[in-house]
Parts: C-alpha cells; structure tokens; sequence
C-alpha cells in the first residue's frame, strides 16, 4: 500500500508553554479533500506550517507521501499563505510571481517556455487578463488568484491553502472551490485547505479535520460538521449551523 | 578641457577613477535590495560602525581600511544575531551598535596622538587617500559579487515575500548574513571616496531613483547600476573641476537625479 499523501501522528506543537497543537492525528490519501476548520487561533495555519516544515513538531510526526516535510522532493507541495508577507511596493508584474513558483527565486528574465506555463496556469484560475498587470494594482481578490495560479504551476500532487477565499467574492469563491474539485480530481491530488467557510467544507471537502488546539473530529463533513461538533470547537455558535444547507456535491 | 585630461593621466586621478565607478556600481547593485527592503538605516548604521573601525586603525598605526573591514563585517554579523535571536527589531539593534561603535571610535581617537587630519579624510572622503591596495579590496568586492551573482534571483525572493521564499526552502537566513556582510565590505570599500558621512546616500539614491523609473525589479537592478556608477564618475570630474570633496559631489549629482525623476516620472 503507498504512503499516505499526508500522515500526521500525535503531533504536539507548543510556542512557550502554550500548547498550539495537542495530540493531532489524522491521514489523508490521493484524491481527498480536507477542509481544516476551527476558531481563530485553533491551530490551523500552525498544522499547515509543520507540513510545509516552517515549523517543527515539539512532538510526534508529520509526513508527506512517508517523508518528512523537509525531505520531500520539490515541487510535490503547492502552497498559499494565509497572510501574504509579500513586499506590495516590490516592482513586479503577476507573471513573474507565478514563474517564481517553478524555480523558487525571483527569475532574472522570463523564457518563452516559462511564460506559456505561468499563462496556462493563470488561466486556469481565470486570471490571465493579469499577466501583465504590476502586482502594486492588483486587487486583494485578484492577487489571490495570482498566488493560487503560482501554487499550482509545477501541478503539485499535495495543495496547501490556508484560508484561500479571503478577499474573494462569493462568485469567485464557488469558483474557486470547483477550480480546486477539480483539480484535485484530474490529477488525483490531494487538497488541504484552511477555510472558515462551513458551507464550502460541507459541500466541497471529502474529509473535515474540526481543530481547537485539539483534534475535536475528523472524517466526513456529515459527521465532522454535526453541531455538537462544531458546539464543541467553537463554544457558542448561535444559527451558524442552520446556515448550513443545501446537497453536498459529488 | 585639455587641463581635466591631464588630470586624468595622474595615477592618483586615475585610481579615484576606477574606484569610484566599481564603488559606485556595487553599492547601487546591493542598494535596490536595501532600498526594497527598507534597510537603509542598516546602511547608515553600519557605514557609521566603519568609523570606528578607522579610529582603531589610526590607533594602531596600521592601514584603518584593514580594520574598518573587519570591525563593520563584524558590527553587521552582530547586528543580524540579536535581530534573529530575540524580540529586538533590526532597527532598534541598529541603533545600539551604531551608538557602541561610535563610541568606540570616540575613545580610540581620544588615544590617538594626533589624529584629526587622517580622521577628516575618512569622514568626508578624500580621493588623494585612495591607494593601489583600496583600488585592489575595490576589485577584490567586485569579483566577489559577480561571482555570486546566481544569488540576485534569491535575495529578490526573499525581499519580494520572505516566508514564500523560506516555504520554498530557500536558506533566508543565510542569504540574509552574507547580504550583510557584502554590505559591510561594500560600504567600507566606498569610505574614501564618499566619506562615512555619505555612504549610506550611495546605497539608497541611485536605486530609489531607478525605482521611480522602472516597473520591474530586474530593470531596476540594471537601472540603479547604472546611475550608481554614471553619477559616482560624472560626480568625480565635478569635484575635481570645482575643487570640491568628491562624496559630496557625487551625493548631490545623484539627488539632482532623484528629483529630476521623481518630478517628470508619470
Ligand atoms: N510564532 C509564534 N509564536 C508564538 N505563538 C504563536 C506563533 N504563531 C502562532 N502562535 C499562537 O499559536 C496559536 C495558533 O495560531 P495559528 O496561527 O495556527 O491559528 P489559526 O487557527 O490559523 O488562527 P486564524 O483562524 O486566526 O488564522 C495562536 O494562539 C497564536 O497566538
Ligand atoms: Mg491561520
């Protein structure tokens, strides 16, 4: 049987004697959708940076595809940060943020080959009216399909997004999470994704993983998402989960 | 006319020359990374280090390039250690090692017999000073940095979104401390020519000015490189015409540059 796209075993990540992360274990396979849900401060971004090996478990282990984060081949992960530390005076035109995703340094000049890959995968999230744009004009919305664009470039087999649709309309959001089905669907990927956004969980994910601090549920949306569940996480959650509706697509 | 080609054959001239224009290209190249990084009172901080490193020097009685250099890669090494290990910010450690260092060059003067001359030209800069072996620590830097010039497209990156460039597994914090310490040589190299004073205006004109000009980060490299060594030249025949410090030439041929193009530019 193949490694796991993502193990995680009793992982504990503490910053002082703050425990942020406690015991957390969970797997997740090619081709499934974990959407990571929880309260401000849950955990979340600090799970996805162990996984990315920015940061180091206190405790336990994470893996991708049976290797430590740090060892994975490159190009296997794709990633979008949740706060975009990104320098928004820095003189640059959105087709060079999604090259720098192939070669992870800034690229001096841009071949022809590069450009044709950087402009199929912007278009791929519907943006490659942007190509040209300088990222200093870019919209909130827009530079995060830049950065998602980026992310999928090298077509990694593991996507990490923390809190993707930020900034994002709602009909861009849909769109987005159906970019990401399928995605996830052509190339069997394996998409893990920070969301606040119950509904999209409930709809989109193959797997919940319910965080605070400690691994309050994980398995699928019907069960991960029930209200005690999310009662549990999140303490009061008032008409929160009555929003909640519609069929869950397939 | 005739009079400044003259001029040009003496060696002394001649050397100021090479200097100034390798001087001047260095310092822009590494400027647009402290320009888009806003670390321009890094190099503030660390070229006013260099003076202590001087006055050691004339302390000694041997050569203050030869213990400027040292003395600033040092100041530049500590002042990366305490911005990484601790809860300092890059400014505040500035600050402190920029105050020890003077201080320190305040005391070792106060040593020194008598100083003020050599002092003076270190501070302002002084062209007759600059000798075959600052021509050679000149060329010495310029050979550094082009070797190293595969890293442009990582310390960009990393100026561009640091944890981007870290989830990218880029080493930042290495990148980080041999920025630094070219940094450190580079501003010590410019001393004669700009002046401890002026330096830092070397780092930060010429590449602020191609900012304004350009709209992508290569173009402003070649841009900033550019006038970097155009001005510290152009700015060095005027000096000499004038009979006015070199630095300070070169610091205001560049300004004049900066607001040309921050008042024409779109
Ligand atoms: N570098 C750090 N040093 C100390 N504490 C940290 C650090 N990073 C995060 N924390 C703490 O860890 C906890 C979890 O942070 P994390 O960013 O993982 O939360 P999150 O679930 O992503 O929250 P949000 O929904 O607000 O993005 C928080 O209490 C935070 O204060
Ligand atoms: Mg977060």
């Amino acid at each position: 049987m193949p490694a796991p796209a993502v193990s995680v075993s009793d992982l504990t990540v503490r910053f002082g004697d703050h425990r942020v992360l406690d015991d957390i274990t969970f797997e997740a396979h090619q081709g499934d959708f974990v959407a990571v849900v929880g309260p401000n401060g849950a955990g979340k971004t600090t799970l996805l940076k162990v996984l990315l090996g920015l940061a180091s478990p206190d405790n336990g282990i994470a893996r991708i595809f049976g290797k430590p984060p740090r060892e994975s081949d490159s190009g296997v992960v794709g990633y979008v940060p949740q706060i975009k530390t990104l320098d928004r005076s820095f003189p640059a035109q959105s087709i060079e943020l999604v090259v720098s995703g192939l070669y992870e340094h800034w690229p001096f000049s841009l071949s022809e080959e590069d450009r044709e890959r950087a402009l199929d995968a912007l278009r791929h999230v519907d943006a490659e009216d942007l190509a040209e744009r300088a990222l200093s004009r870019l919209s909130g919305g827009e530079l995060q399909r830049v950065y998602l664009a980026r992310s999928l470039i090298r077509t990694p087999r593991v996507v990490i997004l923390d809190e993707p649709a930020t900034g994002i309309d709602v009909v861009g959001s849909t769109d987005l999470y159906e970019l990401l089905d399928d995605y996830q669907e052509t190339h069997q990927a394996t998409v893990l994704m920070v969301t606040h956004d119950w509904n999209a969980a409930y709809h989109h994910a193959t797997h919940v993983l319910l965080l605070d601090g400690r691994q309050v549920g994980y398995g699928p949306p019907e069960t991960a998402l029930k209200e005690e569940c999310l009662r549990e996480a999140f303490g009061h959650i008032g008409h929160a989960h009555a929003m909640m509706i519609g069929d869950r697509h397939e | 006319m005739s009079e400044l080609l003259d001029a040009f054959q003496l060696a002394f001239m001649q050397r100021a020359m090479v200097a100034s224009i390798v001087v001047g290209a260095l310092a822009s190249y590494f400027g647009v990374f402290v320009v888009q990084r806003r670390l321009s009172f890094l190099g503030v901080g660390l070229s006013h280090a260099a003076f202590g490193g001087v006055a050691l020097g004339l302390l000694l009685q041997v050569d203050p390039m030869w213990v400027a250099l040292p003395f600033t890669v040092v100041v530049a090494l500590g002042i990366n250690v305490v911005t990484h290990r601790g809860d300092i910010a890059g400014d505040t450690a500035i600050g402190i090692f920029f105050a020890v260092a003077i201080a320190l060059g305040v005391v070792f003067l106060a040593l020194t017999p008598r100083y003020t001359a050599d002092a003076f030209a270190y501070l302002f800069g002084s062209i007759l000073a600059v000798k075959t072996s600052d021509v050679w620590l000149v060329g010495g830097i310029a050979a550094i940095t082009l070797l190293l010039l595969p890293m442009w497209g990582r310390w960009a990156y990393a100026s561009f979104d640091r944890d981007l460039a870290r989830a990218g597994r880029v080493p930042v914090q290495r990148d980080d401390l041999l920025l630094s310490v070219l940094l450190a040589v580079t501003i010590v190299a410019s001393v004669k020519i700009a002046g401890i004073i002026l330096v830092a205006a070397f780092l930060v004109i010429p590449a602020a000015t191609a900012r304004l000009l350009t709209s992508r980060f290569r173009s402003m490299t070649i841009l900033s490189v550019s006038i970097g060594s155009f001005t510290a030249a152009g700015g060095l025949v005027l000096s000499y015409v004038f009979d006015i410090p070199s630095g300070a030439t070169i610091v205001l041929f560049q300004a004049v540059l900066f607001f040309l193009a921050f008042v024409f530019h779109r």
